[in-house]
């Protein structure tokens, strides 16, 4: 990674810009092809009633045991495990769907560009999404908690969590310059 | 406009009260609003703190889906952030489900409950 951390900007037309290098590329195209495969609804079921998935209902969607799948998908009310799952049903598969169509979104775009990527505000809301999946994905990996921050940044380099915290920091200062350009004025 | 491009394929939903799936929008099923607005905002959405979402995100995902002006979005972010969680909508169940599933589409920790 370069030595100045480089976030996105707004140009004088509209377009949302961001700047990287071939090693920040790689590490984005990887985050985004994870967050793909980690979010697609489980396609290889063949059995699945083709109506219902059509219509975007779920036929067999269990609250994820995964704790990052179930941060990203978390029960609608938290006291009715019933209605969860109805609601689960009913939104899971959709919510999977415009995840990874987000995530691929971003994707394309940035396959599609060298080092400075050009977004227009489109783009540029389904990266937001992806960024903030992908945060949270790691932050369920790496238990982050409001007051650990210091104590994962400061991991020795052998630390398998220290080289994720160092992504997630990264990730953190590109929502917050993303959010910063599409901010309503 | 409610609709975000993240939720635009989350069109189907399942009617609690009708237990049928509904496909388009209800608000012709509604009675007249005057009557709704005093007497049955009965669901609330809660959206709660949690360690990963930006502040400045969680303000904008408020002004950009509610279409909440930025005081009101801030100060519903600050209460989610400094009290562990807000208020963030009241309507049918119908309604509160769609809310919720709109946060979760934008990564945030939703949920509903009746408002006893």
């Amino acid at each position: 990674m370069s030595e100045v951390v480089r976030g996105f900007t707004r140009t004088l037309t509209g377009r949302i810009v961001l700047r990287v290098d071939i090693v920040e590329k790689g590490l984005l195209a990887t985050l985004l092809e994870q967050l793909i495969e980690f979010v697609s609804p489980e396609s290889a079921d063949s059995d699945a009633d083709p109506l219902a998935a059509i219509v975007g209902i779920a036929e067999d969607a269990q609250r994820p045991e995964d704790p990052a799948l179930a941060r990203l998908f978390p029960d609608a009310y938290p006291d009715d495990p019933e209605a969860s799952a109805d609601f689960r049903r009913y939104t899971e598969r959709g919510l999977r769907e415009a995840k990874a169509a987000a995530a691929t979104t971003a994707l394309n775009s940035l396959e599609e560009s060298g080092e400075k990527i050009t977004l227009t505000v489109d783009q540029a809301q389904a990266w937001l999404g992806a960024l903030a999946d992908i945060r949270l994905a790691l932050g369920s990996r790496l238990e982050i908690t409001e007051d650990n921050h210091e104590e994962l940044a400061n991991l020795p380099d052998e630390d398998p969590r220290s080289g994720m915290f160092h992504l997630y920091d990264w990730l953190t200062y590109l929502t917050e310059t993303l959010v910063r350009c599409l901010m309503p004025r | 406009m409610k609709s975000t491009t993240l939720m635009s394929s989350v069109t189907t939903r399942f009617d609690h009260d009708r237990r049928v799936l509904v496909t388009a929008p209800v608000e012709l099923d509604r009675p007249e609003a005057e009557e709704v607005v005093a007497t049955q905002r009965p669901w609330i959405t809660i959206v709660w703190n949690d360690p990963v979402n930006l502040m400045n995100y969680v303000t904008y995902v408020f002004m950009t889906y509610f279409c909440y002006p930025r005081e009101k979005a801030e100060q519903l972010m600050m209460q989610v952030h400094q009290e562990g969680r807000a208020v963030v909508s009241s309507g049918s169940r119908e309604e509160m489900e769609r809310d919720v599933a709109a946060m979760h589409s934008y990564g945030l920790w939703a949920t509903l409950m009746k408002d006893d």
